[in-house]
């Protein structure tokens, strides 16, 4: 509890410390925290009672934004998660399918917005296809090197058992791969909102990314900062709640091996 | 007294890219029902690939093996098998009582499955155990677990592969003990392979004594031991000390001529590259255990 308060003691500080500089320096580009506060109230807290306060622009470029993120990440999972294990499980297959992956992950998703763009033409698909190319990278790796990881005496085990295909994959390739699949979960869940902002910015006046630009084209820098913040804040909850589940699915795990929430817990 | 386990002629060499390693050259053995039958050998004389024909895991290049009449091809319906790595044979995702549960899913419903594990946990006393999960439990605490796994699975045949190398002694003379009582109280046909001499006669009915690479039986001893077994009075009787006198000897332990010195170096590396082999192999079978059910669900 105490290195709780010390830890968002230091967070509030330096909050104020930038504070006290912005207030200093009086800079139209950088405008003072509270007034970045003042600007998200404005944006999106200050809707009808009957809608929790939140306003048009919440349910108008929030959620959908959110939407589309977290419908890619899903996307990207079943895929990443299913070919990978196969993959992984297949030592032949592997060996084609290894440089062409290494090269495909190699390009910048980024860099495929104009191929996507021609291919889906601009809205949702054209978005989900930047975040599920983007994204299925890390997982997909990830859950071939943990099905690889499989020991010898596991496979021995369940082959004398004769247990069954399915529940070979199913109890013991993918509980041995869960802890590396989850960690190709959580980078390409941060990226997932990289990508969310980048498929915004380009042929679409809706989201977070494209409301983000529009502030700046406007010059309204409080409103501009305040799509900032929220989506540090956004990544900060996405990756607590997948933690929180990460915890939940991997209970077994002796505790010395679980995944450490912050930096910090880790020292 | 019937024979459950016949090896006969039985024969294996490793193909591999720079060449070819005979492991076992020519084995003959059988193993009665109800019986407990060491095989003891020196470190890399092929006692693992023993154990992998056996149990189906790899086909032997010569020779038959069959279980209760019927020709081993591939992993028989009724063999159980506890690894000296107990920390990788069991799973970590799952508890004690569920790891006991997980062969029998394929042939039994939910109700039966616990009924089955939770009297194999008692028989090697970890009743109270079923909620923990492997990793915090004892090493020894964990190998019962596998053996009560391997119980629960009703085996014609119950192969041990250097089962208690990897616990404290104090351990092992419990384990020994352990799997003394329930052998008896359930009638199973063991087979244990060791490295360990005091064990071999300590556990055995029979003891049969491998030689080195590419192996073959030395030696079919009778263990002229009364049954009931005790970790200090039988290891100091005089029958005990001059049988694994006389195992000893026939393993050419101490002796420490440059000639078996180089032989057993020559042997530990081909071992190695044996090891090699075999994960080879068993990667092989694998993928061609995938193309076979494939084949079977198509």
């Amino acid at each position: 509890m105490t290195r709780f308060v010390q830890r968002w003691g230091v967070f509030a500080g330096l909050v104020v410390v930038w504070e006290l500089l912005t207030w200093l320096a009086d800079d139209p580009f950088f405008p003072r925290p509270s007034e970045i506060v003042m600007a998200a109230q404005g944006l999106w807290f200050s809707g009808p009672p009957g809608d929790l306060f939140l306003t048009d622009a919440v349910f108008e470029h929030l959620f959908p934004s959110v939407g589309r993120l977290l419908a890619g990440w899903v996307i990207a999972a079943v895929i990443g998660i299913s070919l990978g294990v196969a993959l992984g499980r297949s030592t032949a297959a592997m060996q084609y399918a290894g440089p062409l992956l290494t090269f495909m992950r190699s390009i910048p998703p980024p860099a495929l917005v104009p191929v996507f763009l021609l291919v889906f033409s601009a809205g949702t698909q054209m978005q989900l296809a930047t975040i599920v190319f983007g994204v299925l990278w890390p997982i997909l790796l990830n859950s071939v090197d943990g099905a690889r990881s499989v020991d010898a005496t596991k496979f021995e085990t369940s082959a004398v058992f004769r247990i069954p295909k399915a529940q070979w994959i199913l109890g013991v390739v993918l509980p041995s791969a869960a802890p590396k699949i989850f960690a190709g979960l959580r980078v390409s869940l941060s990226l997932s909102l990289v990508l969310m902002v980048v498929s915004e910015l380009v042929g679409t006046d809706n989201g977070i990314g494209s409301q983000l630009l529009v502030a700046q084209r406007e010059f309204d820098f409080p409103d501009m900062w305040a799509g900032i913040v929220l989506l540090g804040v956004l990544g900060y909850a996405l990756n607590t709640v997948l933690l929180a589940f990460e915890r939940k699915a991997l209970a077994w795990q002796p505790k010395q091996e679980r995944t450490p929430a912050t930096v910090e817990e880790k020292v | 007294m019937t024979a459950m386990l016949e090896v006969a002629e039985l024969g294996h060499t490793y193909q591999a890219k720079d060449g070819a390693y005979t492991a076992i050259a020519d084995l003959s053995f059988t193993v009665g029902t109800g019986e407990l039958v060491c095989v003891v050998g020196p470190s890399g004389c092929g006692k693992s690939t023993l154990l992998r024909t056996i149990s189906g895991l790899i086909r032997p290049t010569r020779g038959q093996i069959s279980l209760h009449g019927n020709e081993v091809n591939g992993v028989p319906d009724d063999l159980a098998v506890v690894f000296q790595d107990y920390s990788r044979s069991l799973f970590p995702w799952l508890t004690v009582q569920k790891n006991v549960e997980f062969p029998l899913r394929r042939n039994l419903g939910r109700a039966e499955r616990r009924a089955r594990a939770a009297e194999a946990l008692e028989w090697v006393g970890l009743a109270d155990a079923g909620r923990k999960y492997p990793w915090q439990l004892s090493g020894g605490m964990q190998q019962r677990v596998a053996i009560a796994r391997a119980l629960a699975y009703r085996p014609a045949l119950l192969l041990m592969d250097e089962p208690f190398a990897s616990v404290d002694a104090q351990t092992r003379f419990e384990l020994e003990d352990l799997l003394l009582k329930v052998r008896t109280e359930q009638d199973t046909t063991v087979l244990v392979v060791t490295h360990d001499i005091d064990e071999s006669v300590y556990l055995g009915d029979r003891i049969l004594v491998l030689s080195t690479s590419p192996a073959s039986v030395v030696a079919d001893l009778k263990v002229d031991l009364p049954a009931q077994r005790d970790q200090i009075t039988t290891r100091e009787s005089e029958a005990f000390v001059a049988l694994r006198g006389e195992v000893a000897r026939l393993l050419n332990v101490g002796k420490t001529s440059e000639e078996v010195k180089a032989r057993r170096k020559a042997n530990e590396q081909q071992a190695a590259k044996w090891a090699e082999a075999e994960r080879a192999e068993s990667e092989r079978a694998d993928v061609s255990r995938d193309e076979a059910e494939e084949r079977a669900t198509t």
